[in-house]
């Protein structure tokens, strides 16, 4: 385990106040998502959840193939799209294109995929200013922090955190009332709206049948930042393409459901090229950005293909006793929680943090309440694995690596040979040096075994 | 260039050649309900009020367009060119701007009014959501700017959901180049998970179901 992620955790944990925080506002989505797909309000979500499973099976096992169709059906539309393998050409592509069109001011509105290349940052030091205008995202840049959480980023500052944050960074008076908070960003950001050139955006889903990229959101901060600039620019993994527009009738049932307990977000956009003749208002110019910054090192491998599945509604990360205790910002990436826990080291390679598979009770938790249905825990065993193995074949940690497999296969025999096992039990605890024992956090073996006390019964 | 390298690289994880035809998709999936009328009519009542919307039930258009004016209590508004709002009479009540064809003119326009008021294509019954495509007779800005949105739709556009709103529309992008489905308010939770109204869309929305 590096030392930073050790630190982070032990941080996060001894944070009083922080706890109760995450605890909180996970548990509030959690119980929101548990009474919106209960049997009587939603009788078909089973069904639901394997149908929106094959979909994202079929499409990315034939991922060329729709990526070829999305951008036929949006360049049909008057939209352009630009392919990027990395951060570097996502960056590079907005940063011309600006240019290009003297583009000053850039609205955002919530984007993991920018999170990934940290696009704002590489704006910043090209002169210009990209603002976050997602109420959480918000306060996240005005802190200088990172998302906190995939779908409430903000989880864990209170009023009063933001009232520091509003009274550092926008040289107000302090401000604690939530609504007047809220209130305050809305007239800061429908000022960048209305002068803005560029707006940027993220996509919950491309449309392959339709050449649309579409965005679920509450706020409007997402219909704002790709109707009022001049110029829409969609950031995008590729990943998250679907076949058809009537697929969306699976998705959106379970997205919103997923995230908060909604049975539909307030505002889902589908959108398919720029303006077209005739229609009064919206953006001249359409771009979507397809993005593989990693994701392609996920394909090769069939079962571990699966963590392209998806759709970012943070569930698992609400429901995952491990991300309820050490947050967010404790975890190495932008992707938190068990999702994070797959993504991060299958993006960046397990080098990156060896100890992240391992950061996790293997519960199930995440899988069960996961609209598509990965198999996290799967993958999380397949990683461990895949850790192990490089450590082996570094011959760092060989020896032990060979111990352990030993000690398992040991195991492995006793426990399927009831007699041998009755009598190596005792000689194994009596046998564990103390040294061990201490460091494992193992109690002192009581007097009696449990099958000593079970045979007396 | 980077679109050629990134297909080969998919093409060669999944084991795909170029242009390989692929199995047909799983089939679509859309179940619509049998629901009678009034029942989607209370649908979308129970629905929008659950979000603090407001949801009222006009008999004609002549009422529709008096309701409307009550609403409006004398604020400016901004109404979008839907040839039905013209039928009601809600585009020529006083206060009430609307004819824009230009988008300059219409932002400013809907940057100063209070209230904006449209149609809508289609009003989804089991969860009060209101389709709008944007076309010469609906503009996108005009349910987004100002701080309330009032929309009066016909009750003849009512479905029962998403299921059946992808049958009678299977392809949203041959229509217009925006569909935008509204549920409620605009709202954020960001701050403790305490629910705030109206953040960057209209906080107010109010459907009058015409008919």
């Amino acid at each position: 385990m590096s030392l930073e992620f050790d630190r982070k955790i032990h941080e996060a944990l001894s944070n009083q106040k922080l706890q109760l925080k995450i605890y909180a506002n996970t548990g509030r989505m959690k119980e929101g998502r548990e009474a919106s797909v209960a049997p009587d309000v939603l009788p078909d979500y089973q069904e639901l959840r394997s149908q929106a499973n094959a979909l994202k099976r079929h499409a990315i096992d034939h991922l060329d193939h729709y990526l070829e169709e999305f951008e036929r059906n949006a360049e049909a539309r008057g939209g352009k799209v630009f392919w990027a393998k990395d951060a570097t050409e996502v960056a590079d592509f907005i940063l011309s294109l600006a240019r290009e069109r003297e583009a000053r001011l850039i609205v955002k509105s919530k984007s993991m995929t920018t999170e990934e290349v940290d696009l704002n940052e590489r704006l910043e030091h090209h002169g210009l200013e990209a603002v976050e205008t997602d109420l959480g995202e918000y306060i996240m840049q005005l802190a200088g922090e990172r998302p906190f959480h995939i779908v409430g980023p903000a989880l864990h500052k209170d009023r009063y955190d933001v009232a520091d944050i509003f009274e550092k960074h926008l040289g107000i008076g302090r401000e604690t009332v939530i609504e007047n908070q809220a209130a305050i960003a809305r007239a800061r950001l429908r000022a960048k709206f209305l002068a803005a050139d560029l707006g940027i955006s993220g996509a919950n889903f491309l449309v392959a049948d339709s050449g649309a990229v579409v965005l679920v959101e509450n706020e409007g901060n997402a219909r704002l930042t790709t109707t009022a600039p001049r110029i829409h620019v969609a950031v995008a993994g590729i990943e998250k393409v679907i076949p058809r527009a009537q697929d969306l009738a699976v998705f959106l049932k379970l997205l919103a459901r997923s995230a908060t307990g909604q049975a539909l977000s307030v505002y889902t956009s589908f959108l398919s090229g720029p303006r077209r003749r005739g229609e009064i208002d919206g953006p001249e110019e359409f771009y979507v950005v397809l993005v593989d910054n990693g994701r392609t090192r996920l394909l090769p491998d069939r079962g571990k293909r699966q963590s392209l599945y998806c759709i970012r509604c943070g569930a698992c990360l609400n429901t995952c006793p491990v991300y309820r205790r050490i947050g967010g910002h404790s975890f190495p990436w932008v992707y938190a929680g068990p999702i994070g826990a797959i993504l991060t080291p299958q993006f960046l390679g397990t080098a990156h943090e060896p100890a992240l598979p391992f950061a996790s009770s293997l519960c199930g938790a995440c899988a069960e309440v996961c609209p598509v249905k990965i198999d996290i825990p799967k993958v999380l065993l397949e990683l461990r694995h895949e850790v192990r193995r490089s450590e082996a074949r570094e011959k760092r940690g060989g020896a032990a690596v060979r111990l352990e497999r030993l000690a398992f296969r040991v195991f492995a025999w006793l426990a399927t040979h009831p007699r041998a096992y009755r009598l190596a039990a005792p000689l194994g605890v009596a046998l564990l040096p103390a040294r061990l024992r201490e460091r494992f956090g193992i109690d002192e073996p009581p007097a009696r075994s449990f099958r000593q006390l079970w045979s007396r019964r | 260039m980077s679109r050629e390298s990134i297909l080969h690289r998919v093409r060669t994880a999944v084991g795909r050649t170029e242009d390989q035809p692929i199995p047909e998709p799983p089939p679509v999936r859309l179940r619509i309900p049998q629901v009678d009328r009034e029942a989607r009519l209370q649908s979308v009542r129970r629905s929008l009020e659950a979000l603090a919307a407001k949801v009222h039930f006009a008999v004609t258009p002549r009422a529709a367009r008096d309701l409307v004016e009550t609403l409006l209590a004398g604020r400016n508004a901004v109404a979008s060119n839907a040839p039905y709002l013209s039928e009601c009479g809600v585009a020529n009540l006083p206060g009430v701007r609307t004819g824009f064809r230009d988008a300059a003119e219409l932002r400013e326009a809907c940057t100063a009014a209070l209230v904006g008021i449209t149609s809508a294509d289609y009003v989804l019954a089991d969860t009060g959501t209101l389709v709008l495509l944007s076309s010469n007779s609906e503009a996108r800005l005009i349910s987004l700017l100002p701080p309330a949105h009032i929309a009066v739709v016909p009750s003849s556009r009512m479905l029962t959901g998403l299921d059946e709103l992808f049958t009678v529309l299977p392809s949203p992008a041959d229509a217009s180049s925006s569909m935008v489905l509204i549920t409620g308010p605009s709202r954020t939770g960001d701050i403790e998970q305490i629910l705030v109204r109206g953040v960057h869309g209209p906080g107010e929305l109010t459907v009058v179901l015409v008919g």
